[in-house]
Order: C-alpha cells, then structure tokens, then sequence
C-alpha cells in the first residue's frame, strides 16, 4: 500500500529565502496528522508544493504514489486542499462554485455528494446564495466543501479555523473526524495547539524549513511536556525546603512540575511530614503548546 | 475533457453574467466611433471609389471590437483571479496547461465575436454591408479574436497589479489596433508610416476581415492570411512554454 504521502529530500528557495532546507517525511494511509510550527516555518510551502502550485528546487513529492510532477493529474485527484486565505470567485453562488469544482476535476452527475457535502457544513441555507455576500465563516466552508467535491482521499487542511467562531469549529471538526473515520487520510496545519492535540495521532514541528520533530501526539507530551502539581496553601502555611526549592508561585499557587507520578506521592509525603495546611490541589495534563515550546527553544540552542 | 468544457464554460459564464458591461458597453462605443468619424469624416475621405466612407468603417469596428474584447475577457479574468487568489481552484485541479490555454483562448473568441456580431447589428441601421467572402471574414475574426485571445493571456499571467495590465493595454494593444487601418487605408498615409503598418500584424487582420466584406482590400487576403495564421502559431507557442514553465503562476 503506498503511503499517503511521500516526500524526499524536498528543498526550496524563493530568493535567497531558504523555505524548505531538505524535507523528509511519510504520512500512511488515514493518519490524522499534525503539521505544526510558528509562522515562515514552511508549512503553507510543504502544502504548495505537494499541491504542484509551486515546484520544488530538488527531492520529489508523491500522493498516493503519484508523483505530483510527473504524474500530476493523478496525484492532485487524490488531494484536497483547503487553502489559508479565505479565497472565492464572487461571479458565482455556492452551488455553481462546487458544480465548478467538481467538473474542473473531471466528474459530471455529482450532485448527490455535492448536496451532502452542502448539507454537511451546514451549508444548505446559502446554496444559491452569491459568494460575494455570505460571512467569512460561511467562506470557509465553501472553502472546505470545494476540497471535498471530488473525494479526494488526501486531504489537507491549511489553518482551517483561523477566524472561525465556535460553531463552524464543531461543524467542521464533526465533519474531519467522520472523513478520517471513513479511511480519508487527513493533514492539518493549525496554530491552535489544543486542536491539534485532541485531533492529530501523529505531529511533525516544522522550523525554518527544517522538521524538528516528528513522532506522535502521545510521544511528544510524554518527551517534552510535564505534569504539574498545583497548590494552594491555608493561611499561615509554608512549604518545606525541599519543595520551596523547585516550586514557581504563580497566582497565588505553588507549582510543582514532574515527569512521572511515583513522584507525587513523595511530595505529598514532604507535605504531610511538614504539616503544611493545604486549601487546594490540583493536577494538570501535560500541553501540546508545552511540548511545542521545548521543541523551538531546544532547536534554537 | 470535462475539466476543460467546465473551465471553458466558467469562462464564459463569467463574462455573461456582467454582459452590460462586456458586451452592451463596447458595442456603444463603436457605436460612438461610427456615428463621429462617418459624420465628421463623410466628405472628407473616399477609401474605396465604390464604397461610402461609413460602410468602410463598419467591418474596420467590428474587428476593433473583437480584437479588443478578446484581449479584455481572457486578460481581465486573469488578472482578477490572480489578485482575488482563487486561481488557485484551477491550480489545484488536474486541468492541463493546453486546456488552460485553450479554454481562456476560447472564451476570448466567444466574447470578442458576440461583442462583433452586435457591433454589426447595431451598424445594419446605416448600411446594409456587403458580404462578398463570408468564409474570409469568419476565418479573419476567429483568428484575431484567438491571437488576442492568447495576448490576453500572457498580459494577464505577466501582470501582477492592474496599473501593469493598464499599461499593456495602452502602450501595445490599443497602438497596435488604432495604427491598423480601422480608420483608414494605410494607403493613405506617409510612406515611412505605411512601411511601419506592413510590421504590424494587427492591420492584416483587419485587412482581411475587410476583404470579407468588400472584396477588395490593401493586400491580398492570402498574405492576411498568412501572417495572421503565423502571428497566431508563434503566439500560441510562447504562451503555452510560458504555461509549462508555470511562469508566475506556479512559482
């Protein structure tokens, strides 16, 4: 089974800008994956090329085995993609733009998919609407509507809920989740780390055209993010030395990070043998942002 | 082919939408041209012994017309997707680069002919026209519309900002249509100017267009023919290594 996608050695100048300095990088069939990094990473340029709407400077780029040069037409049946900028053709209503869509790749009678996928994202109050006066919201619906108008087995979502409020979020999530769910292969950029988290089974970062990291979600928390003991004292309560030497106070709590959790029962252990009056305690999960950071910061020294 | 007819009907659905502007608005201004210089010029000029001065403008407008429509449709349209960015839809589709050619190329000539036919009808209130060599004039019009057609196209990849499309418009479209002998024979004019006319392309189309209509013409349709149908090839190959290169568009 070929991978979903496959890329070697990729690199790419745009000036004398290095954006992309020698990718390499596997996703399997119906992966969720996470492509993460600050902004000029080289994320929007990894998809631009795996889309063919740039060409790289040498290494080579396959969707489901298509080379997206040599075997174009194929490769970019196999791939949907939602671009960043929220982009549309006003000349047209929601409807005529995914009939367009559809038949640019080649497919006439798709009109029972295209009202699903109307129906889908919640789109069916603004089918014949004109683009030029939906919302921004609505947009980027047809945005990710016209990516799916060909079941596209690959698809790549390029920050596809940057502006998006709460409800088109759900709409959109519910939406992915149940296209991965029927074996659509999905790749996601996003700036909202909780999402990514929660969505993505596997992570690469991306830094300065480089990846810096790559493993699943789970694996990177457990590598670089840590557990964190919160505390509030009663009044009049003082933390041991032992403790008062590794804790942060932050809002009026003590913070105490760990790796493993045999560790919390030794901590626990200090307090009780100091008699230290405790009012609040809580643990926290590790975060994906924490785990980001690390990467950066360790990647920068 | 599916992509290419729905590229090619987009295209033309395009301009049909805001027809007021791309069909009803350029036949008023030929309009304008006809009624000021016959009015102005009536007396003044006697191209051919047997045709009056406003039945010589006629066929010179119509193919002003769909010359100049022609490069405005494919250019235009580019030049908006461009800036609006959803060229990208295109871009991200298997349509090839021939396709893309050739639908923007098609449209263009859709546009330009529909913009010729009502130029024409509108100018049947003055002068019924004369149609001695129809084929003539069908061949002229497809090929001029589709070599401005093609112009279109690479002003409008080449462009990035409309000032730029502007300047090509003016300083190479509009000379090249004006100095062709819309107005005139170029038998009229000075020897240096009427050598300078031979160089230009765009004055055999009309030429031949106008041999359609009259029979008689400056050159033989023949050589019109010749250069106009050499002009397009050439065209239409640059245009097409400069979409293979993906030049601006796939950067």
């Amino acid at each position: 089974m070929h991978p979903a996608i496959r890329i070697n050695s990729v690199t790419k100048h745009f000036g004398a800008t290095l954006a992309l300095a020698g990718i390499d990088l596997e996703i399997a069939q119906g992966e969720f994956f996470g492509l993460l990094g600050p902004n000029g990473a080289g994320k929007t340029t990894l998809i631009s090329a795996l889309a063919g709407l740039i060409r790289v400077d040498s290494g080579s780029l396959a969707v489901m085995g298509h080379d997206v040069q040599s075997a174009y037409r194929s490769a970019r049946r196999q791939l949907g993609v939602v671009p960043q900028e929220l982009v549309f053709d006003p000349f047209f209503t929601v409807r005529e733009t995914l009939r367009m869509q559809s038949g640019y790749y080649g497919i006439r009678n798709n009109a029972a998919w295209i009202d699903e996928v109307i129906e889908s994202l919640d789109l069916g109050d603004k089918a014949a609407a004109s683009m030029r006066t939906l919302s921004g919201g609505m947009k980027r619906r047809v945005l990710v509507a016209q990516a799916l108008v060909h079941r596209p087995p690959v698809i790549v979502l390029d920050e596809p809920t940057a502006g998006v409020d709460v409800e088109l979020r759900q709409t959109l999530w519910r939406f992915i989740r149940r296209l991965n769910g029927e074996g659509h292969t999905i790749v996601l950029t996003t700036h909202y780390l909780e999402e990514a988290e929660s969505y993505c089974g596997r992570i690469a970062m991306l830094k300065q055209g480089r990846i810096v990291a790559l493993d699943t979600t789970a694996n990177l928390l457990r590598q670089f993010a840590v557990h964190r003991l919160r505390l509030r004292l009663a009044v009049g309560g003082e933390l041991p030395p032992a403790l008062r030497a590794r804790a942060v106070e932050d809002a009026g709590c003590w913070v105490l990070s760990f790796a493993d959790f045999a560790e919390v029962e030794v901590m626990l252990a200090q307090l009780r043998e100091a008699r230290c009056p405790i009012s609040e305690i809580n643990i926290g999960q590790p975060e994906l942002e924490e785990a980001f950071l690390a990467v950066m910061q360790r990647d920068a020294e | 082919m599916t992509g290419f007819r729905t590229l090619l009907y987009k295209e033309v659905l395009r301009f049909w939408k805001v027809s007021f502007q791309t069909i009803a608005a350029p036949v008023l201004t030929a309009l304008l041209y006809l009624l000021i210089f016959s009015h102005v010029l009536e007396d003044h000029v006697q191209v051919y012994d047997s045709i009056s001065y406003a039945a010589f403008l006629v066929p010179g407008l119509v193919m002003m017309s769909i010359l100049q429509n022609a490069f405005a449709n494919s250019s235009s349209s580019l030049i908006q997707s461009k800036v609006t960015g959803n060229i990208v839809f295109v871009l991200l589709s298997p349509i090839s680069y021939a396709e893309f050619w050739l639908a923007y190329v098609l449209a263009a000539v859709l546009r330009g002919l529909v913009v010729g036919l009502g130029v024409l009808a509108v100018t049947l209130f003055w002068d019924t026209p004369l149609l001695v060599a129809p084929l003539w004039i069908v061949v002229f019009a497809v090929l001029g519309g589709a070599i401005l057609g093609t112009l279109g196209i690479i002003a409008g990849v080449w462009a990035d900002k409309y000032d730029q499309l502007a300047a090509f418009q003016n300083f190479i479209i509009v000379p090249l249509t004006f100095l062709s002998g819309v107005f005139y024979s170029i038998h009229s004019l000075p020897p240096f100017w009427q050598s300078l006319s031979h160089w230009n392309p765009v004055f055999y189309m009309i030429d031949g267009f106008r041999y359609g209509f009259f029979g008689i013409s400056d050159v033989s349709p023949w050589l019109s023919v010749l250069v106009t149908g050499a002009s397009f090839a050439v065209l239409a190959g640059l245009t097409l290594a400069m979409l293979k290169s993906g030049y601006k568009l796939r950067s």
